[in-house]
């Protein structure tokens, strides 16, 4: 877990500001952002991926049960998977206070 | 969806080598093609990336997006950093100080960066020949600043520094057309693409990437933001931009010419122009004048293209 920017002492950075570990940018959780959700409807799904395809958010995944749902830990609620679902199979709902 | 089949989406790799938790803005296409980028190259690949939206939403100290080695460039310099790391790469493996290996070597930036300031870096780069990949992500503005008009700006876009009004319809020059520049360079391979046709996108970077010596792909990336689009409307602008040929898909191998897609209807600009607050200004006359524009460059296009066959 990489610490909050403010807590780093400048000792602690490494030599060129390198950062070793890859991918770390999944600490920040920008599902914080939403205003609204994507919810599939299971059974309409035909399992196509074409949602997964289309997210800028790399955040689809494929349930056990075969279709695909949003990680709600970084969707940011842009809406595009219901958009572009060729069978219109997600509702974007708006998220409770 | 392209001309594939919808089916043909489990055949693209699963592996993310560039990770959720970047900063990018709700419906980014600009991330959408830095992901499907990726997934075409795989992690044997080492990054050089000019300043602008995609480093700073992926970069912020001491996180990281990136799951392949990654650097953070000037704004200007990608080509000639990632030049000297393929250079510098080569000569450690013939003398055996480290093991041989492909590698690809890609240096990435916006419109801004590739047509403006990083416009010597990248010539000298491809007239060098290094065996690499420069990757042009076109939103057509500096967005990372604040929308500034770049030489990508489309004729008639309002930015914050071509803005519509009273006495001005925008910007009033045309879009610098980097792809031909790239062309005139005789490098091996250029592309033109965009992340709402994933499989060709994904197609044409592997393809780049294989091809020994220098390649450019300029990939054009709606940003809802500057565009003034909703977010969940990136894909169609994209999809829009190629069937009213605004943005012709195309490939030059080896100097020759070839369409990687043709719509099914040719449709007008105005399909295009309309419902993006950036063109939200134009009055018939202008709306014109890009019509035609688009259409005596979408023939040149066609024109090369048969003379290849
Ligand atoms: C020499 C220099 N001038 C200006 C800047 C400020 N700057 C940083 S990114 C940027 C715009 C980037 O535009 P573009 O390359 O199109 O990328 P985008 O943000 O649109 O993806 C500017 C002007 C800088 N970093 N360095
Ligand atoms: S709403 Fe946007 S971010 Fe969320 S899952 Fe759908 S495409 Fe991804
Ligand atoms: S695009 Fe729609 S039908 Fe296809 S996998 Fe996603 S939710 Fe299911
Ligand atoms: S300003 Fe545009 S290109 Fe930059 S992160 Fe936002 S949507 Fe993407
Ligand atoms: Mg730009």
């Amino acid at each position: 877990m990489a610490k909050p920017m403010e807590q780093i002492k400048w000792q602690e950075l490494e030599v060129g500001s390198v950062v070793v570990e890859v991918g770390n940018a999944l600490e920040y959780e920008t599902g914080t952002w939403r205003s609204e959700k994507p919810v599939v409807n299971k059974t309409q799904c035909i399992k196509c991926g074409v949602c997964w395809l289309f997210c800028p958010d790399a955040c689809i995944v494929k349930a056990p049960e075969g279709h695909f749902e949003a990680n709600l830990t970084y969707c940011k609620g842009c809406g595009i998977c219901a958009k572009e679902c060729p069978v219109g199979c997600i509702t974007m709902t708006g998220e409770e206070e | 969806m392209d001309r594939f089949s919808v089916f043909s989406s489990r055949l693209v790799d699963k592996s993310e080598n560039f990770t959720s938790g970047h900063r990018a803005c709700q419906g980014c296409a600009e991330a959408l093609a830095v992901r499907h980028v990726m997934k075409a190259l795989g992690r044997d690949t080492i990054v050089a990336m000019s300043t602008g939206c995609m480093e700073i939403i992926s970069s912020p100290l001491p996180l990281t997006a990136w799951k392949v080695p990654w650097i953070h460039n000037a704004f200007e310099n990608s080509a000639a950093v990632i030049s000297g790391c393929e250079a510098g790469m080569k000569a450690m493996m013939r003398k055996g100080i480290i093991p041989q290996k492909k590698i690809n070597f890609v240096a990435m930036g916006g419109d801004g960066a590739t047509a403006d300031i990083g416009m010597g870096p990248l010539s000298g780069a491809l007239e060098r020949g290094h065996d690499m990949v420069y990757i042009c992500y076109d939103n057509e503005a500096y967005m990372n600043t604040g929308i500034q008009r770049s030489s990508s700006t489309p004729f008639g876009a309002s930015t914050t520094t071509s803005p519509a009004g009273k006495d001005s319809m925008g910007q009033h020059t045309q879009k610098k057309n980097m792809p031909q520049i790239a062309v005139a360079h005789d490098i091996p391979y250029v592309a033109t693409a965009c992340p709402s046709f994933p499989f060709d996108l994904i197609e044409k970077v592997k393809k780049a990437a294989e091809m020994p010596g220098a390649a450019y792909v300029h990939i054009l990336s709606v940003c809802p933001t500057g565009w003034r689009i909703q977010p969940q409307d990136a894909i169609k602008y994209g999809r829009l931009a190629i069937d009213s040929c605004v943005f012709p898909l195309y490939e030059v191998v080896n100097g020759e010419y070839r369409l990687t897609y043709t719509p099914y209807r040719k449709l007008p600009v105005t399909e295009y122009l309309k419902g993006q607050g950036r063109f939200r200004h134009l009055t018939d006359k202008e709306i014109q004048l890009i019509q035609d524009k688009v259409d005596r460059d979408y023939q040149k296009i066609l024109k090369r293209c048969e003379e290849g066959r």
